[in-house]
């Protein structure tokens, strides 16, 4: 498989599996209006997975006529190994704060990937690109809204925000390693994520500081997902996301 | 076949609803961008409102069944993502009906989202993330009603 497909399919599997994750509350949000904000973030993010997929079966089925490649084939019949997001969004959702805090760490990063996919040298991505930019300043701006809230909020509220930063740190760092593809791609059809780093940084930490939370310093970073090895929350997330369409695979909706 | 011309075909999708918010035509919205006759069939192109939006496969599916019943089975329908849709497109009738629907329509950032019931300046934000991918929801502090924005996008 090539660079550039390899590329798209991380694009992609991360919008999905982020969206998957998201999509857990639907019914379980605190109260109705949260409950409805952020299943209109996983729908975003589902969309704009369907474009990236939608455009990868493209490129597999112009490379070759007869694979018969399509959006579906390639979210519902691919195993773990072959999925390349990254590990921050395949995490548990745990509670609400873990759940927005995430979404902030990651909308972050997405907002300054998309801004230098908007000059991929494919215009697909880059088409895709300019429209996600739109959607992803809602997500910051709702999910910074509630790490602020929770961070500043009560002892309980706060101490949560601190146990869901320790818990997710470490599995930040692994946005900003590029995998092969990437590394090869860096600049022309891929952003160069290593350095989007500093101004990640900038920004987390202005929001932690007025949500009177700390930067957790120098640790340990995870970072294999990317190049297909995961944690152990992956393979429930792509059983519960995969299991009917495997067992039943003619199903239409 | 009965051909058609590019005014007639923008006339039979002017018919065409926005199933979340039937009083708006699609072309209301402004999501149909070109209608082209250069090739063997019409081609339509649209571009769909956000990422997510699951009306975009039912509108697809409507403009068909529109096309047939007007006598033009035949069509082919383009999805353009870029340049991405804004709510300028949306028409100024469009905008309108919306407000007399009682979804408060899109404003620009220095311009103040009014209560389209009572029209009170007063209002204030509920959650940024209303019933559909493009709505806010707000509540009037004058008249209490709460109401959806149509999201400036
Ligand atoms: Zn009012």
């Amino acid at each position: 498989m090539n660079a550039h497909l390899d590329y798209v399919l991380h694009l992609a599997d991360t919008t999905l599996v982020l969206a998957q994750r998201n999509s857990e509350w639907c019914g379980h949000g605190p109260i109705l209006e949260q409950d409805i904000a952020i299943t209109n973030i996983s729908l975003d993010l589902l969309g704009q997975a369907r474009n990236y997929y939608q455009h990868a079966a493209s490129l597999i089925n112009t490379a070759n006529p007869n694979a018969q490649a399509d959006e579906d084939s390639l979210a519902y019949l691919r195993d773990e190994r072959e999925f390349k997001n990254p590990l921050l969004v395949e995490l548990e959702k745990g509670d609400w704060a873990k759940t927005t805090l995430r979404q902030f760490l990651f909308s972050v990063f997405q907002d300054l990937q998309l801004k230098r996919l908007l000059h991929s040298t494919d215009t697909q991505i880059a088409a895709i690109a300019e429209k996600s930019l739109k959607e992803t300043a809602y997500h910051i701006a709702w999910s910074s809204e509630w790490v602020i809230r929770l961070g500043d909020g009560t002892p309980e509220s706060h101490s949560r925000m601190v146990t869901a930063l320790n818990e997710v740190w470490e599995f930040t760092g692994g946005l900003f390693v590029p995998a092969p593809y990437e590394l090869q791609l860096a600049g022309t059809i891929a952003a160069d994520v290593s350095q989007l780093e500093k101004p990640w940084t900038e920004t987390v930490s202005n929001v932690l500081e007025e949500a009177t939370l700390s930067l957790p310093g120098k640790t340990f970073m995870q970072q294999s997902g990317k190049t297909g090895i995961h944690t152990e929350a992956m393979g429930y997330i792509l059983a519960e996301m995969q299991s009917l369409k495997r067992s039943l695979p003619t199903a239409t909706w | 076949m009965k051909s058609f011309t590019a005014d007639e075909i923008f006339r039979i999708l002017e018919t065409v609803a926005d199933p979340e918010i039937p009083v708006l035509s699609i072309l209301d919205l402004g999501i149909v961008r070109a209608v082209n006759l250069n090739g063997e069939i019409p081609e339509i192109v649209v571009t769909p409102t956000y990422s997510g939006c699951p009306a975009t496969d039912a509108i697809n599916t409507d403009i068909r069944l529109k096309m047939m019943e007007y006598g033009l089975p035949k069509i082919k329908i383009t999805t353009r993502l870029s340049p991405a849709w804004t709510t300028d497109w949306m028409s100024q009738a469009g905008k309108k009906k919306l407000e007399d629907y009682g979804i408060a329509p899109p404003k620009p950032a220095n311009r103040e989202i009014t209560c389209p019931r009572c029209k009170s300046p007063h209002v204030t934000c509920i959650s940024h993330f209303g019933s559909t991918a493009c709505k806010s929801l707000y509540q009037c502090l004058d008249c209490k009603e709460p109401f959806d924005y149509f999201k400036c996008h």
